[in-house]
């Protein structure tokens, strides 16, 4: 196989794990939350780079969000990648999967040919992994979904993928979309002097809107989703909780007991 | 509203042909042309991958009464239905009927008739049956193209999914295919008693937050719904459906991915989201001996032993056996939670469980937040003195 071309999609989240939940009213607290590179898509910028590495070739990363995800972007160039594409536009906002993958998917076109598409499996915000799949039916392309090593073997694909028991080496052609998890790889570190020319004003990072990948608007943002968010709460548990007391072998006992009452056991 | 081809655009690759529902697509000098017969549906304006296809529709607003039936994707695994399936039809019945509609199941794969009673007694109105031999388990671009014709065809209100990783290959291209919405890994599903839409409620931001989400202006509205939560319907034995067989026409560009090699079974199989009980271990459970005892005690429930992250990066638990967000959804009748302090990220995997008993020397562990019964004590303590109670026949203590 000749040089590859790969495009990596990369998602700016907020870090969910660090979520906290107002105590007075119940309701997520976003304000100062932090902005983070999605897990799973250092994964896969690590997997576009290997492959780059070993066979030669260029590594694009594209990201559609506002403007100050370029933030992610230049962490991707700090860990080698080549060039990056900001696809950022009012007329994106309020996107669902749909519009999203559309987005997406017309600016892969727009690049012109292209060997792989690696994508995270999925973003810890939005939690669909939706994505990967929807861009490869877009480019109307094959699809290996939560890879965990991939190789190119003549002129197709090789990967290993997550089944539900143990996994499966699975052959496809190229082009393809493959997305993957965290145990594909341990991404590397960022290597200072790339991330501190990320900064600098001429930068390989391209800033592009609708017009420039010739989407229709339609397609895109609020326009372009079929679903709609009807309201958003935080879960509630308003069980009614039975504290067991006594001795270890009293709650033992009441526990048995309760837990036939239930008929459970 | 109307639908044509802008010329300038097209470049002849010839999607929408196979796309239309009724052919009403041709080709002539490399241009696609849109006949007489288009009944304006849309579905090649989404299907174009260059945009070359217009609509002059304000909005997608198709005609969305001409769209009835909820339908259930039946999965196999060797040929056998799936439990999942069996819960989708359970919960596809409460929304047929509160739509006064037929519940419809497809059953798609190599040879998967002999399932039609089955899916009949399970609550189906209708079977659709599509038998192919390219309908292998495990790839999704042959089960896109049929369960996508299918329902060009027929125009169900709703299409209803496993959230199984299949499942979850799968929704989204026909979505995509299609040109609809599709909500993830749904928790709840109703009707609106008003607009008739079709409530899809679902963890987002790793369970932190949940989200109702409707696709009040397209049909079918398509959900995948997670495993382990609806509940199925007792069968009921002699219930007839009618059985309809539709064609599969899966084409070469279908066969693009297949699969080499299953690496045998990682682990002991463990199927921890069908299991009735399950006993959870996290960090308080020490070590690998102290996971021992937990096996001892599931032994006598006939239980599943699970855990946390931290159990499983500690070694002491293969990671088939993680529950919570990165692990499994479970919702068993019973979850015993053994030294586990409840992060979010481990309870979005265990919630729904019927009934959680939380054992965790920590009062103010938010475990007991979400559980059932309670108990403030040294596991190491409980879970011997659990075992001598369990070992005694009901009604000697
Ligand atoms: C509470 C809530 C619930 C939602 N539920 C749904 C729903 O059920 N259905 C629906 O269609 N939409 C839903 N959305 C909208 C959805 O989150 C957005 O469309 C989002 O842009 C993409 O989805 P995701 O975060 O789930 O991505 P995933 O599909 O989980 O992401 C997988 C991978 O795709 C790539 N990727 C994703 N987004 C981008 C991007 N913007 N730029 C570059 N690469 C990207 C990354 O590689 C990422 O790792 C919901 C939004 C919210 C806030
Ligand atoms: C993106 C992301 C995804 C994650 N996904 C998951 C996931 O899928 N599943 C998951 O589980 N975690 C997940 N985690 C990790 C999660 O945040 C928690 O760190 C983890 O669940 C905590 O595990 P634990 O309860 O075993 O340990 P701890 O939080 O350390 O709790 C141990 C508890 O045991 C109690 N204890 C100690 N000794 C005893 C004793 N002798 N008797 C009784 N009680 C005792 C303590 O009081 C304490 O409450 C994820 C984290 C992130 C950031």
């Amino acid at each position: 196989m000749d040089k590859l071309d790969i495009k990596v999609l990369i998602k700016q989240v907020p870090n969910t794990s660090e979520v906290k939940i107002d105590p007075h009213t119940g309701t997520l607290m976003r304000e100062g939350m932090e902005s983070i590179i999605n897990p799973d898509d250092l994964h896969a910028i690590e997997a576009a780079l290997q492959l780059r590495d070993t066979h030669g070739g260029k590594v694009t990363a594209i990201s559609m969000g506002p403007p100050q995800a370029k933030d992610v972007l230049r962490e991707a160039l700090g860990m080698g990648v080549d060039e990056c594409i900001l696809l950022t536009d009012r007329a994106f906002a309020g996107a669902d999967t749909l519009a999203t993958s559309y987005t997406l998917g017309k600016c892969v076109l727009r690049l012109g040919r292209f060997d792989l598409v690696i994508a995270g499996h999925q973003a810890i915000d939005g939690d669909t992994a939706q994505i990967g799949p929807q861009v490869a039916e877009f480019l109307g392309i094959p699809q290996v979904i939560r890879a965990i090593r991939l190789e190119i073997r003549g002129d197709g694909l090789l990967a290993e993928r997550t089944a539900e028991e143990g996994t499966e080496i699975v052959k496809s052609t190229l082009p393809a979309l493959v997305t993957v998890t965290k145990e594909a790889n341990d991404p590397r570190y960022l290597f200072v002097p790339l991330l501190m020319a990320a900064f600098e004003e001429d930068a390989p990072i391209r800033v592009w809107g609708g017009n420039d990948i010739g989407a229709d608007e339609a397609g895109t943002g609020l326009k372009g989703s079929p679903t709609r968010v009807r309201r958003t709460f935080t879960p509630s548990h308003n069980k009614k909780i039975e504290r067991l007391n006594g001795m270890p072998a009293d709650m033992a006992r009441t526990l048995v007991e309760r837990l036939r009452e239930r008929k459970v056991i | 509203m109307a639908v044509w081809v802008k010329k300038s655009e097209c470049v002849g690759c010839e999607t929408c042909l196979d796309v239309c529902p009724i052919g009403a697509i041709s080709m002539s000098e490399g241009i696609a042309v849109i006949g007489d017969k288009c009944n304006s549906c849309g579905a090649c304006v989404e299907s174009c991958p260059h945009g070359a296809i217009k609509s002059d529709a304000s909005d997608r607003k198709a005609d969305i009464s001409a769209f009835k039936d909820v339908w259930v994707v039946a999965e196999t695994r060797q040929g056998n239905i799936r439990s999942c399936t069996s819960e989708l039809m359970g919960c596809g019945r409460g929304l047929a009927d509160a739509l006064g509609q037929r519940l419809c199941a497809v059953l798609a794969g190599k040879e998967v008739s002999s399932h039609a009673g089955a899916m009949a007694e399970n609550g189906a109105d209708i079977v659709y049956l599509m038998e192919d031999k390219g309908l292998e388990e495990g790839l999704a671009l042959p089960y896109v193209r049929a369960i996508t014709d299918a329902v060009l065809e027929k125009r169900p209100a709703v299409v209803l999914f496993a959230a199984t990783p299949f499942g979850r290959e799968l929704a989204p291209r026909v979505s995509r295919r299609l040109g609809v919405g599709l909500t993830a890994d749904c928790t709840g599903l109703d009707i609106d008693p008003e607009t008739k839409n079709l409530l899809q409620t679902r963890p987002a931001w790793g369970g932190n937050l949940m989200a109702t989400i409707i696709s009040p202006d397209t049909r079918p509205q398509m959900s995948t719904v997670r495993p382990g939560v609806m509940k199925a319907l007792p069968a009921e034995p002699g219930r007839k459906a009618e059985v309809v067989q539709l064609k599969v026409n899966i084409k070469p560009e279908d066969q693009r991915l297949n699969i080499q090699e299953l690496k045998k079974e990682l682990y002991k199989h463990v199927n921890l989201t069908e299991a009735r009980v399950i006993v959870s271990g996290g960090h308080g459970v020490e070590s690998k001996d102290g996971f021992g005892l937990l096996e001892e005690l599931a032994g006598l429930l006939g239980a599943e032993v699970a855990g946390t992250r931290i159990a499983v990066e500690e070694g002491w638990l293969t990671p088939d056996r993680q529950v919570g967000q990165t692990g499994k959804s479970v919702c068993p009748e019973l979850y015993i939670a053994c030294g586990i302090s409840g992060a979010i990220q481990h309870s979005a995997g265990m919630m729904g469980s019927k009934t959680i008993v939380a054992i965790n020397t920590d009062p103010a562990a938010p475990i007991f937040a979400i559980a059932d019964i309670a108990i403030v004590e040294d596991l190491f303590k409980i879970v011997p003195e659990l075992i001598t109670a369990l070992k005694m026949k009901e009604g000697e203590n």
